[in-house]
């Protein structure tokens, strides 16, 4: 089954096996505004923890997004591109902006879950 | 007697009540003209200019006309009128009243210098007429440089930037170059921009190439030196500070700043955007700055005409003046000579910024501008702009939270904590002044400050201009925290368009009219 | 002082209020060794109106303006009738001394302006949409290749031959601070479809400009043609933009994106600035994207009035900071005005008949050129401006002809330095040369030859 992770730059990533579908938090999504634009990855893009790798866009922010951890791009949410106001809608679910595969699952270990994700945006 | 009247009533007779959402056939509201968009008002087959007839001719055009229609309208001179002039109303303007937006320094703009700068030795002469044709406007540019060079005691003067961020860019680029010469480029990356800078500072940076490092503000609102210790080093190429700061404040430590960017052989660029604050009290150079710009737009009151244009001449050090760009001004004899070309160049400019030789519209005004003002004057502009801006401090303060201690230079930050718990924002309070016959101050900048409000009267408020405007907004502050809220969140209601929903403009972008729209 | 309303008590009075004894405590944070105590040196004190504008207009009578000579210099800036009305409406208040339009609700004169700009910026170059302007031709050029060179992810860039040597210089100036491969073709008449050549898959953009710096014209489709077939862009510049009302529109001929100097239209000559640079692009979101500068947009408001907004802000400084497109702010926003009520003005039938006078004038004239001893005219086309071989220098013949009170045209030389093109002399005419100038003209120049 699939299992729910979050960094501290407010993503998710909803991993399962060696892949992961990765987002912005409901509470980013809430803090952001109404999203007008979401620049994603290129699909099959080698990419490296904490390089930014992607744009979400409020009318008066850009916000990068970074690679929560390190892999390759197969997959980005191009119904975005059209709907950007998913992200408002509906961030943890059809908000998604893309799927990577794990390159190292070590890397998951550093990051928060639910719970700690509550609490560090508690405040 | 001979009775000659129509009866009319001459006094009103009403009880003076007017529905609020009085609606009218026309879609105009009194004074306030409904005025559409020139492609819907206008129409091809109109025109408001008689040209004299086409000669005949063998055409040349290599086989390139034009086969298709342009589709542009056209007017006649009385419908133009009309529709500029009902669209120039429902625009705030410094002319109807105070313009406080800080950074920005709207202060009045004199006639005299529209005048002036559309005098034909300066209006009608061409870029590239023999400069034996235009010594009058090749010695005004040096008189402007003069006056430039007195001002600030610097070197030298590179008149070709064409706002301030393109002086960002020229004084950067001039300091690349001596970079470059010394062999450092691969090593010397980094520039120290604070938080605080406005976006044109790093965006300026790195497209020169340099890879920008952010310095905090200490709690004062200044460069924290502790940190900015820690971050020099041989890799730094410049800092890059706004002084006074984009919260109003001067830098004190601002000659160590120099001194410990110096001697890690890195050059210092001074964002000139606040010089109204310190015209004839201090010197740059004494500072040392190595390059700075010069919105001749906001200190030297050319106008802003809605966004542009501007001029942003650069003053350079010792160290620098040998890279200005191209082209620059040498005595020649007893007149001036452009040079254009790098071959004829001594020096090592660093190339050439655009076409042709800078603003010289913004020229004429500045230096029309300088000259009325004088030594004496000029000072005194200085003083009276700070003056305001403390006045208005002061004043505010008893409402509104300052976002430091102490005194300020030419303009007056607050942050929002008055606002707290009001559930009214740093952007309602804005609009609520719209309501009041003000344009907002800036908002949300610095970046430093939570809710920013920044406040620039500037020199050219009269006592009681400023006294109006601050009961006004102790007036609203008031409200806001009394709960008035609805007040706040519904403004403006009394411009000629209530908020406007900016999610729909940037998420489905309508850039321009199309004719399937009609 | 007239323009400083305090008077000594007023000031006196708001000290008291700050709190503070003397105007200098305000300055206190200045270090002391900084200090400037008296008058800054070497400057007078303040003037008077009628003094200042004394000084002014014996400086302005010191230059041979282009109304007091017959006139013919171009090479990037026209001298065309702009009527007074124009002059006047951008004189208002309200355009002149307002800020950029950031709160739009009492901006709508300014933002609804610039998205009429906007619109006819797009409609005269055959683009699909137009920013709100930038400095001038020269740096929209600039800019365009950036754009570029970021849309395509490539790093190469080809100049055309018949590029404006300080637009082209410029765009060198412009790259330094990146690595960009910049192929600056050697300059010549009528070589501008050489480009084809330069381009491989690695070109981000071929520039090319039409009226080129010659005043020839270019058909700019089999360059886009052979742009798109390795996925380059064609960057079409042009320096005069009443041309458009004649010649087909480099959008219709395939160009990506327009670098234009829109001077022409509405704006005087005001020895080369300010003036207004134009940028249009097709409609892809990836341009759009990717330009530089402020954009005006259609909205509704709260209660569904439709109005603008200045939109499409994350690309710029403001907000993306040191990932912006571009550093601009200041733009060119009333020159935008002067342009865009100078082509209201005119409408499609003006603009097409000024267009068509400019082009027959020229084409008198080179004709009456071209039959004399010792001229010949070299342009394969043009629209208003040419290029003729004199015999002998160039650039003392119109020192020569600037003695006689004729501006008798641009030497090529102080374009392109000399060496080059030392008897090659660009002349231009408009709508503003009447008969007796060009019998001025050939007058003077077969004295000068
Ligand atoms: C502090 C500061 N720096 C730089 C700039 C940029 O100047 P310009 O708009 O003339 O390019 C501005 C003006 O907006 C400014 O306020």
């Amino acid at each position: 089954m699939s299992k729910l992770y979050y960094t501290e730059d407010h993503e998710w990533l909803s991993v399962d096996g060696d892949t992961a579908t990765v987002g912005i938090s409901t509470y980013a999504a809430g803090q952001l505004g109404d999203v007008v634009f979401v620049e994603l990855p290129e699909v099959g893009k080698t990419v490296k923890k904490g390089e930014d790798i992607a744009v979400v866009e409020s009318v008066k922010s850009a916000s990068e997004i970074y690679a929560p951890v390190s892999g390759q791009i197969t997959a980005a949410n191009a119904a975005l591109e059209d709907a950007p106001e998913t992200v408002n809608e509906d961030a943890q679910g059809a908000g998604w902006f893309f799927k990577m595969t794990i390159s190292d699952a070590a890397e998951l270990s550093g990051l928060m879950d639910e719970a700690a994700y509550a609490e560090f945006t508690k405040e | 007697m001979a009775m000659n009247s129509t009866g009319r009533p001459t006094a009103p007779t009403g009880d003076g009540l007017c529905p609020d959402d009085l609606k009218t056939f026309s879609g105009s509201r009194g004074l306030m003209q409904q005025e559409p968009l020139l492609h819907e008002v206008g129409a091809p087959e109109k025109c408001g200019v008689d040209l004299p007839d086409v000669p005949e001719h063998t055409a040349r055009l290599g086989g390139l006309e034009r086969d298709k229609t342009i589709g542009l309208p056209g007017l006649s001179e009385p419908e133009a009128m009309r529709h500029y002039v009902r669209l120039s109303q429902r625009n705030y303007a410094i002319d109807l009243g105070l313009y406080p937006l800080g950074s920005c320094t709207m202060k009045h703009n004199p006639r005299l210098n529209e005048k002036l700068a559309r005098l034909p030795g300066f209006a009608d002469v061409h870029p590239l007429q023999p400069q034996s044709t235009v010594q009058g406007a090749l010695g005004l540019m040096a008189e402007l440089s003069d006056w430039l060079v007195a001002i600030t005691g610097m070197d030298a003067v590179a008149l070709p930037p064409k706002a301030g961020a393109h002086g960002e860019w020229c004084g950067m680029m001039c300091i690349r170059a001596a970079i470059e010469e010394r062999g450092e480029l691969d090593t010397r990356r980094r520039v120290l921009v604070p938080e605080s800078a406005h976006g044109t500072n790093p965006a300026t940076a790195a497209a020169c190439g340099f890879e920008i490092d952010e310095l905090p503000a200490d709690a004062t609102g200044r460069v924290d030196m502790e940190i900015l210790r820690t971050k020099i080093g041989p890799d730094v190429a410049a800092i890059m500070l706004t002084n006074p700061n984009t919260g109003g404040l001067f830098e004190r430590d601002i000659r160590e700043i120099a001194d410990l960017v110096h001697e890690a052989g890195g050059y210092f660029y001074c964002d000139g955007a606040n010089l109204n604050a310190i015209m004839g009290k201090t010197r740059v150079r004494d500072l040392g700055v190595d390059a700075m710009h010069i919105n001749l737009h906001k200190t030297f009151s050319t106008p802003h005409g809605g966004g542009g244009p501007g001029a942003g001449p650069v003053v350079l050090s010792k160290r620098l003046s040998n890279y200005a760009p191209l082209p620059y001004l040498v005595r020649n004899g007893d007149g001036w000579a452009l040079i254009e070309e790098a071959t004829q160049s001594e020096a090592k400019p660093f190339g050439r910024m655009s076409a042709f030789h800078g603003q010289m519209g913004m020229f004429v005004r500045a230096l029309a501008y300088m000259m009325s003002h004088g030594a004496d004057g000029l000072r005194q502009v200085s003083e009276d702009a700070v003056l305001n801006a403390n006045y208005l401090l002061a004043r505010l303060s008893e409402e509104m939270s300052p976002a430091f201690d102490g005194v300020c230079m030419h303009e007056a930050l607050f942050d929002d904590a008055f606002l707290k718990d009001t559930g009214v924002t740093t952007l309602d309070f804005a609009k609520a002044m719209i309501d009041e016959g003000y344009h907002p101050m800036t908002m949300y900048f610095p970046l430093i400050v939570h809710g920013a409000m920044l406040i620039e009267p500037t020199e050219t408020e009269s006592k009681e201009s400023l006294d109006r405007f601050a009961d006004s907004l102790l007036l609203l502050a008031k409200m806001a925290k009394s709960g008035d809220t609805a007040r706040f969140t519904a403004a403006p209601a009394l411009a000629p368009l209530r908020r406007l929903d900016e999610t729909r403009a940037a998420r489905t972008p309508v850039l321009r009219w199309k004719a399937t729209d009609a | 002082m007239r323009y400083l309303p305090l008077n000594e008590d007023d000031r006196a009075a708001m000290l008291a209020r700050i709190g503070v004894s003397s105007i200098d405590d305000l300055f206190a944070d200045i270090p002391a060794k900084a200090r400037l105590d008296g008058l800054i040196e070497g400057l007078p004190p303040h003037a008077s109106e009628m003094a200042v504008e004394r000084h002014f207009t014996d400086l302005s009578r010191q230059s041979l303006s282009a109304g007091d000579a017959p006139f013919f210099c171009g090479g990037g800036a026209y001298r065309h009738h702009v009527p007074a009305s124009v002059d006047h409406l951008i004189q208002r208040s309200e355009f002149l001394t307002a800020y950029t339009p950031y709160q739009p609700e009492i901006a709508q004169g300014t933002l609804q302006t610039l998205f009429e700009f906007q619109t006819q910026v797009a409609q005269l170059t055959g683009m699909d949409v137009a920013n709100a302007s930038l400095y001038d031709g020269s740096t929209a050029t600039a800019e365009a290749v950036h754009m570029a060179a970021r849309i395509t992810r490539r790093r190469k860039c080809v100049l055309a031959p018949g590029l404006h040597p300080h637009y082209a210089q410029t765009v060198q100036t412009a790259v330094q601070g990146e690595t960009m491969d910049m192929q600056v073709m050697t300059p010549a008449m009528g070589a501008d479809a050489g480009v084809v050549d330069a381009l491989d898959d690695q070109t981000a953009c071929i520039v090319v400009q039409s009226p080129n710096v010659f005043g020839e014209l270019v058909d700019l489709e089999p360059l886009a043609k052979a742009a798109h077939a390795v996925g380059a862009l064609l960057i079409a510049v042009t320096t005069e933009v009443v041309a458009l009302g004649l010649v087909k529109s480099p959008g219709e001929m395939g160009a990506d994106i327009v670098a234009a100097e829109g001077q022409s239209i509405g704006n005087g000559l005001s020895f080369g600035g300010p003036y207004v640079g134009l940028l249009a692009c097709r409609n892809d979101r990836k341009f759009i994207r990717q330009a530089p500068g402020r954009f005006a947009g259609e909205t509704v408001d709260e209660a569904g009035k439709r109005g603008y907004v200045l939109t499409l802000s994350t690309r710029e400084q403001h907000i993306r900071r040191e990932k912006a497109t571009s550093n601009i702010c200041t733009n060119s926003g009333l020159c935008t005005l002067a342009f865009s009520i100078h082509l209201a003005l005119l409408g499609e039938v003006g603009l097409r008949k000024l267009a068509a006078l400019n082009h027959a004038r020229a084409c008198v004239l080179a004709d009456r050129l071209d039959a004399l001893d010792g001229v010949q005219v070299l342009n394969q086309s043009f629209f208003n401006e040419f290029a003729v071989r004199v015999q002998g220098n160039a650039s003392q013949i119109v020192e020569d002809m600037a003695k006689a009170g004729v501006l008798g045209g641009i030497p090529a030389a102080r374009l392109f330095g000399t060496g080059k093109f030392d008897d090659v002399l660009i002349i231009a005419v408009t709508e503003t040369n009447r008969d007796e100038d060009f019998d001025a003209l050939v007058a003077t120049l077969a004295e000068a030859l």
